[in-house]
C-alpha cells in the first residue's frame, strides 16, 4: 500500500504524518516524473490532495503538467481524498467562482463559505459510521449540493462538509490537523477495497 | 476558547506552507499576484523599496485600499501595522483582515513594547532574526514567524544570516541536556515552556517563512533549502522587469526548491531583476527595529 500526496503547496506534510502513524507508506508528488514513475511501477494505491490555497495548487497542476495525468488516474478509479482546497479542486462546480479544476466529484461547492479567517472554527461532529470526530475548518468551503449517488457523510449546521462517491472522498475540514486518525483510516480502507 | 482561536490561527499559517506571499499596493497588482499563484497577498501602500526611496514615516495602509484588494482576490489578504501600534491592529481586525504583520518595515510606533497579540482574534505574523526574537514574539501571541532579512534591498544576505542563525540555535537547543534548558531560557529571555518545545520538537511551535531580500527563484529556493517553510516577496516582484513572469517562477521555485533542473528551467528569460541595494550601501537597517 502506497499513497501519493500532492505536495505542490499547503499542508501536505500533515497528511504524510497521519499516514505514517497508520503505518502507510507515502510519497510526495511535486512534478510529473514523481507521479509517472510511481504509475509505471504500479506503485500507487491512492492519492491525497491536501489543504492549502486551491488557486495555487490548481495553477501549479497546470504549470507543472500534472493536471491531465492526475485527472486520468482519478477517472480510471484511483481512490482520491481531497481536504478543503483538495475538495475545491475535485468539485464539478464552484458556486462563487467560474474556475473548475479536476471536476471529478459530482458536487457543487461554495468557496470561503464561512467568511475570512475570523470565520474559521473548530467543532466536533458526527461522521457517518465513524462517530463524533474533531473537525477544524480554516477559511473553509462547504458543499452546497450533491449529485446522484453521492453519499453525504457529515453535516455541520445544515451544511454538507464530507461526502463520498465511488472512490472519491472529500471533506471541507482538515482531519490532518487533529490527532484523530479515523478519516484517514476510512480512506485507506477505500484504497484496500479498490486494489 | 482562547487557545482554540490560537490553534486556528496557527493552522491558517500551515495552509500557507510551501507558498509565496506577495506584497501588493493596488487591486491590479493583487490580481497579478493571485493569477501568478500567490498563496496570500500583503496589502500595503508602498512596497519596501519605495519606503526606502521616499523616506518619512510609513504607517498602516488606508483601510479603503485594503478593502479594495480584499474585494478582488479570493486568497487570504494580510496587512501591516507599525510595531506596538495596537490601535492600527484593532482597525485591521475590524475590517476582517486574514493576517496582521506587525512589521519592522513600517516606522515603529513603540520602541519598547510590541502589540499584545493574545488580545486579538485575528492572527499575527512577526519578524525575527534569531531564535530569542522569534520565541519572544510567539510568547506575545504571534502565530507565524518570518525572518526579517533586509526588506526592499533585493539582497538576500541578511535573510540567509537570519534563517541560519535561527536554525543553528534550534539545533543547539535540541542537543542540550534537559537541565541546561533553564539557563537557555534565561539567556534568550524567553519563557521556559517555549525552549522546552524547541528542545523536544527541533522546530519553532509555529510556521516559519523567509522574508526580506528575495529577488530571484534561486533566492527563494535557497531559503527553502535552508529550512524556510515558505517565502514573502515584496519589492523583488513589482520592481522587476516582468512581474507576472517572475512571480510565477518564484512560486514554482518554492514547490521544486530541491530540483536544480526545474530551477534552471524556470530561471530562464525572466527579464530584469530589481537592481537592489548592496548590504554595505544600506542606510536604514530595518532588521534592527523591534527586537
Amino acid at each position: 500500500m502506497k499513497i501519493g500526496v500532492l505536495a505542490l503547496q499547503g499542508a501536505f506534510a500533515e497528511h504524510i504524518k497521519m499516514l505514517e502513524k497508520l503505518g502507510i507508506e507515502s510519497f510526495e508528488i511535486r512534478k510529473k516524473s514523481d507521479l509517472s514513475n510511481a504509475v509505471n511501477n504500479n506503485d500507487v494505491d491512492g492519492l491525497i490532495i491536501p489543504g492549502g490555497e486551491s488557486t495555487v495548487i490548481g495553477k501549479l497542476l497546470y504549470d507543472l503538467d500534472l493536471f491531465d495525468d492526475i485527472k486520468k488516474l482519478i477517472l480510471k478509479g484511483l481512490p482520491v481524498f481531497g481536504t478543503c482546497a483538495g475538495l475545491i479542486l475535485l468539485a464539478k462546480e464552484i458556486e462563487n467562482d467560474n474556475r473548475t479544476y479536476l471536476g471529478a466529484m459530482d458536487i457543487k461547492v461554495r468557496r470561503n463559505a464561512y467568511g475570512r479567517q475570523l470565520g474559521s472554527f473548530f467543532t466536533e461532529s458526527e461522521f457517518k459510521g465513524l462517530g463524533v470526530i474533531p473537525m477544524t475548518f480554516i477559511r473553509a468551503p462547504y458543499i452546497s449540493s450533491v449529485g446522484k449517488k453521492v453519499e453525504i457523510l457529515s453535516e455541520v449546521d445544515g451544511n454538507i462538509v464530507a461526502a463520498k462517491k465511488n472512490n472519491i472522498l472529500v471533506t471541507s475540514y482538515h482531519p490532518e490537523l487533529n490527532d484523530d486518525l479515523k478519516v484517514h483510516e476510512f480512506f485507506i480502507e477505500m484504497c484496500k477495497k479498490a486494489k | 476558547m482562547k487557545n482554540e482561536r490560537y490553534e486556528l490561527n496557527k493552522n491558517l499559517a500551515q495552509m500557507l506552507k510551501g507558498g509565496v506571499i506577495m506584497d501588493v499596493s493596488t487591486p491590479e497588482q493583487a490580481k497579478i499576484a493571485e493569477a501568478a499563484g500567490a498563496a496570500a497577498v500583503m496589502a500595503l501602500e508602498r512596497i519596501p523599496a519605495d519606503i526606502r526611496a521616499v523616506g518619512g514615516v510609513s504607517r498602516m495602509s488606508d483601510p479603503k485600499m485594503i478593502k479594495s484588494i480584499q474585494e478582488v482576490v479570493s486568497i487570504p489578504v494580510m496587512a501591516k501595522v507599525r510595531i506596538g501600534h495596537f490601535v492600527e491592529a484593532q482597525i485591521l481586525e475590524a475590517i476582517e483582515i486574514d493576517y496582521i504583520d506587525e512589521s519592522e518595515v513600517l516606522s515603529p510606533a513603540d520602541d519598547k513594547f510590541h502589540v499584545d497579540k493574545k488580545k486579538f482574534k485575528v492572527p499575527f505574523v512577526c519578524g525575527a532574526k534569531d531564535l530569542g526574537e522569534a520565541l519572544r514574539r510567539i510568547a506575545e501571541g504571534a502565530s507565524m514567524i518570518r525572518t526579517k532579512g533586509e526588506p526592499g534591498t533585493g539582497d538576500v544576505v541578511q535573510a540567509v544570516r537570519h534563517i541560519r542563525m535561527m536554525n543553528q540555535e534550534i539545533r543547539r537547543i535540541q542537543n542540550m541536556r534537559e537541565d541546561e534548558l533553564y539557563f537557555t531560557a534565561k539567556e534568550l529571555q524567553v519563557p521556559f515552556d517555549l525552549v522546552k518545545y524547541v528542545h523536544e520538537n527541533g522546530k519553532l511551535p509555529v510556521v516559519n517563512f523567509a522574508a526580506g531580500g528575495v529577488a530571484t527563484p534561486a533566492d527563494a529556493a535557497l531559503m527553502m533549502q535552508l529550512g524556510a517553510e515558505g517565502v514573502f516577496v515584496g519589492s523583488g516582484i513589482f520592481k522587476s522587469g516582468d512581474p507576472a513572469k517572475r512571480a510565477q517562477a518564484i512560486v514554482k521555485a518554492v514547490t521544486n526548491y530541491n530540483d536544480p533542473k526545474v530551477l534552471a528551467e524556470i530561471s530562464e528569460d525572466l527579464g530584469e531583476a530589481m537592481v537592489g541595494i548592496n548590504e554595505n550601501e544600506i542606510k536604514i537597517l530595518m532588521a534592527e527595529r523591534g527586537k
